[in-house]
């Protein structure tokens, strides 16, 4: 691995990351579609905590679904979710019920399972609370998001900040969306992860940009390098850092997914990991294929930048034409000049 | 750039580290203090109640300092259990804000009940004294029992568990009502012939419509029990507000036979007292047939007559002793009520969770036993990958996990931080954001290396790279926990204290630790030789120019970047 490692930072083994990015944008674009389409029709299976209800967890229940539910609708005199984990816990969902209410069917629920009443984990949640939750989450990103742009504007410029941004959303939405489609339930602590994917999506553009950053200072004082050929060797000489960052962030999720799913059934840890570990492998996705191309796409937009591509192509047609008097250890590279050389010493 | 210079710094570097460590694990384990990280309830096991405050007139907005008086009123209701590390937050403020209370072990009834008696304490001077019956059964001819002056409250704490308030604030207001079943008041803008028949007919005996618990509108008449249903009281609005009580103490009489409750009052109710009790003790006797308002004011608690003693003279200095036979309990109750009982607000439940101390025990394990799955998996990767730079990254991780116990214990005792499911979560979500600044670090000792830098120029000058990509990608993750920590609530707000504490540490240790390590360990003779175990080999960075020998790679790679990149 190191030595794809060394091949990558410098150049002689290069992905084509920015050269295909219509590649990319069309995988992404089909992808949104079907993540919004799902949240258009499908919606978000919503926890107790955003639409109201009761929530009881019998532990080590002796009952059987049937049974506990039968004492559920008749306790709540309505509908009732009931389900079994694999841990033995039976979970009881019910519409909203008063505080003394639920004090109640939490013991009726104990006395039919056979445990004791003060083992039962019970949760009761207006039906107002939830959208208060729901609008300070949303209050949190929209906030969020302005400092970021503001912050990434000064330390690096708009274009890189509008790309970081695409590519957050990007993350959050294709997240989101494979909730709607696999009808997973979404709490408080999986809206936790979806925000700590806002960081998460952004450390590792933040990490990209800067080698990009670093490569293309000064670029349009040369001729040898146009700005995608800057920013796809950028892609390429993090990529083992975004490989292994990715690796070392999803293996502790892993670790709560396997020790949540097998030992403690739903609950905080379990839905926050999955989030987490969806948006990580989104994320980690975005930040090679998505930020830095799209970055492309804005900069080459730019006039100078057009200018540069004009002068590096007529120079590149040049040299073809003329012997080639690259040394043997550069004919190797592909056409699209990842080894190009750097306009400047970096010292 | 400037030019690294670290040639001296390493070991004052760790030093710093060595103290900051010292320092939080003195204040950690200090002898006589706690020494273990403060669990939130879903680990320890308990009741938590959300609740919003909502005002008690309709309409009304909620100022900081009526929260801050209902947070006081709930913490001394809480702390009165005697259960340890209880706890009363608010977040937020204004209409917005929410209380949450959490206590440990305790039943989720027992809980509900205790938060939920709103308790709205106000004076109200008494027009009538009446048989408790229904004038159905009997003509309004004042009771002997209803002894105004001794008539003791049962203990407060003691209130049978009181229905949520209604929604709204008075819901008899009405003049022209009459008394629906149910009602355990009646209200009334004046003293109508039609609330006094209203009043009339309201039945004191029943204990459906005397255990109370309907907040009344301190402006209004109003016709209600007493608590134990031994009397009916027609009521004047009220002229002094529970709030004006600024103490209330139980105290042995003077001629050391029976309790008082002393009560003093702030300007405002001090002057009310004043002018009330001037006209009040002039008047006659309540009990008295026909004497109608007479002298008695009444303590009324949550729409209930606590007690309805009389005046013995004008009281002018804003102090006041309420006499009575009282028994210490009754005048400690009933001097607790004075103090606490007046909540400026109604508080629904909006959020009530409680949680078996098994089950919180079980979440406790299962988040430590995945952190330190996570923390071995991470370090086995690392080590595979990075070998001997992994070692560096291992303690780097083990150092940054102590100082994040020591900060939890520490900010358990300075500012009450408890650990809860989803910081659990946020910890270990940090151990890959952690471990990324190393990697973020070597890989730039690597891209440094490939440059044909030495490897004691590669610790330095791959440090300055990656020290600036660190904090700019630390100072988003800050970025994102504060404005989760400012603007969200419940849990979140947990795990983003959390997460923004862990990357602070992060940032320390970067700085203070690895950084001097690696610099540390690239000084070594067995470092330099570039031994493939050493993450570093000369040899692998090299590998593709493997027909030249590595030094030369290195030297014309450097050429051509002073030239222009090759």
């Amino acid at each position: 691995m190191s030595n794809l490692g060394q091949r990558l930072y410098s150049g002689q083994s290069s992905i084509d990351f920015v050269g295909h990015r219509r590649r990319w944008y069309i995988i992404s674009a089909v992808i949104l579609i079907i993540a919004v389409g799902a949240l258009l029709f499908r919606g978000l299976n919503l926890g107790i905590e955003f639409r109201g209800g009761a929530d009881f967890s019998l532990p080590q229940a002796a009952c059987s679904v049937e049974e506990a539910r039968t004492v559920a609708e008749a306790g709540s005199g309505a509908q009732a979710i009931v389900t079994k984990t694999a841990s033995g816990t039976i979970r009881v969902q019910t519409e909203t019920l008063t505080p003394e209410e639920s004090v109640v069917l939490g013991a009726e629920l104990a006395k039919a399972c056979k445990i004791n009443a003060s083992d039962v984990k019970t949760q009761v949640v207006g039906p107002t609370w939830g959208a208060e939750i729901s609008k300070k989450a949303l209050q949190g990103l929209i906030v969020f998001i302005l400092l970021v742009t503001v912050f990434l504007s000064i330390y690096f410029e708009w274009r890189m900040a509008i790309a970081a941004l695409l590519a957050l959303l990007h993350d959050l939405v294709i997240t989101v969306g494979i909730y709607a489609l696999t009808g997973l339930e979404v709490t408080p602590a999986t809206v936790i992860g979806f925000l700590t994917i806002l960081g998460y999506s952004l450390y590792d553009t933040v990490v990209v940009f800067d080698k990009v950053k670093e490569n293309t200072r000064g670029i349009t004082g040369q001729a040898m390098q146009t700005y995608s050929d800057a920013a796809n060797l950028a892609v390429n000489q993090t990529l083992m850092r975004s490989i292994n960052t990715s690796i070392v962030a999803l293996l502790p999720v892993m670790a709560i997914i396997i020790v949540g799913a097998g030992f403690l059934g739903a609950g905080t840890l379990l839905d926050l990991a999955v989030a987490l570990a969806i948006g990580m492998a989104v994320g980690a996705y975005s930040s090679i294929f998505i930020a830095t191309p799209f970055l492309v796409s804005l900069k080459e937009a730019q006039p100078e930048m057009k200018a540069l591509r004009t002068r590096v192509l007529a120079r590149r047609n040049q040299s073809a034409k003329t012997t080639d008097t690259q040394t043997a250890d550069d004919s190797d590279s592909s056409p699209s000049g990842q080894s190009r050389r750097k306009p400047r010493s970096r010292r | 750039m400037a030019r690294p210079v670290t040639s001296a710094r390493p070991l004052r570097l760790l030093l710093a580290l060595t103290i900051l460590i010292v320092g939080l694990a003195a204040w950690s384990f200090w002898p006589g203090t706690d020494h273990s990280v403060k669990l939130g309830l879903d680990l320890k096991g308990g009741t938590q109640i959300t609740l919003q405050p909502k005002p008690v007139v309709a309409g009304a907005t909620i100022t900081d300092e009526q929260l801050q008086q209902t947070v006081s009123i709930l913490r001394q209701r809480v702390d009165g259990l005697g259960v340890a590390e209880s706890e009363v937050t608010t977040q937020g403020s204004g209409d917005g804000a929410t209380i949450v209370v959490s206590v440990p072990g305790l039943s989720q009834d027992r809980l509900l009940e205790l938060v939920q008696r709103t308790a709205l304490l106000d004076f109200r001077p008494v027009w009538a004294i009446l048989n408790p019956a229904s004038a159905a059964a009997a003509s309004a001819s004042p009771s002997a029992s209803a002894s105004p002056s001794a008539s003791p409250s049962a203990s407060p704490g003691a209130s049978s568990a009181s229905p949520a308030p209604s929604a709204s604030a008075s819901p008899s207001a009405s003049a022209s009502g009459t008394a629906v079943a149910g009602t355990t008041i009646v209200q009334s803008a004046d003293n109508s012939a039609a609330f006094q028949e209203q009043v009339a007919n309201l039945d004191c005996s029943n204990p459906e419509v005397y255990k109370g618990g309907t907040p009344d509108d301190p402006t209004k008449w109003l016709g209600t029990c007493e608590k134990t249903g031994g009397a009916k009281y027609n009521l004047q609005p009220a002229f002094i507000k529970g709030t004006n009580v600024t103490s209330a103490n139980a105290m042995m009489q003077q001629n050391g036979v029976g309790w008082v409750v002393s009560l003093q009052f702030d300007s405002e109710g001090a002057s009310a007292l004043a002018e009330a009790s001037k006209t009040l003790a002039a008047l006659p006797e309540c009990g008295t047939a026909g004497a109608n308002p007479c002298n008695a004011f009444a303590i009324v608690l949550d729409g209930t007559v606590v007690s309805a003693p009389r005046f013995n003279e004008p009281i002018l200095g804003g102090q006041a002793q309420i006499e009575g036979n009282f028994t210490s309990q009754e005048a400690n109750d009933l001097a607790a009520v004075l103090k606490y009982g007046a909540l400026p607000v109604t508080l629904e439940p909006v959020d009530v969770t409680s949680i078996s101390p098994t089950v919180g025990n079980d979440q406790l394990r299962a988040g430590i036993l995945a952190g330190l799955l996570g923390l071995v998996l991470v370090m086995i990767y690392l080590l595979f990958y990075y070998r001997a730079l992994g070692i560096a990254a291992i303690a780097s991780l083990v150092v940054a996990g102590v100082i994040v116990y020591l900060s939890l214990v520490v900010l358990g005792k300075a500012i009450g931080l408890t650990l809860t499911l989803a910081g659990v979560a946020g910890a270990i979500v940090a151990i890959g954001i952690t471990a990324d600044s190393f990697i973020v670090y070597f890989e730039r000792i690597r891209d440094e290396i490939r440059e044909g830098r030495s490897l004691r120029q590669a610790c330095d000058s791959g440090w300055v790279r990656a020290r600036r990509t660190l904090l700019a990608a630390d100072f988003v993750s800050i970025l994102a926990a504060v404005v989760l920590y400012v603007l969200s609530v419940g849990s979140v707000r947990g795990f983003a204290f959390v997460l923004g504490l862990t990357t602070v540490i992060d940032i320390i240790v970067a700085f203070w630790f690895t950084h001097p390590l690696v610099v540390l360990m690239g000084r070594t003779a067995w470092m330099q030789k570039g031994s493939r175990w050493t993450g570093l080999s000369t040899n692998k960075l090299s590998a593709p120019d493997s027909s030249m020998p590595p030094s030369v790679a290195g030297a014309r790679r450097r050429e051509a970047k002073e030239g222009g990149q090759s």
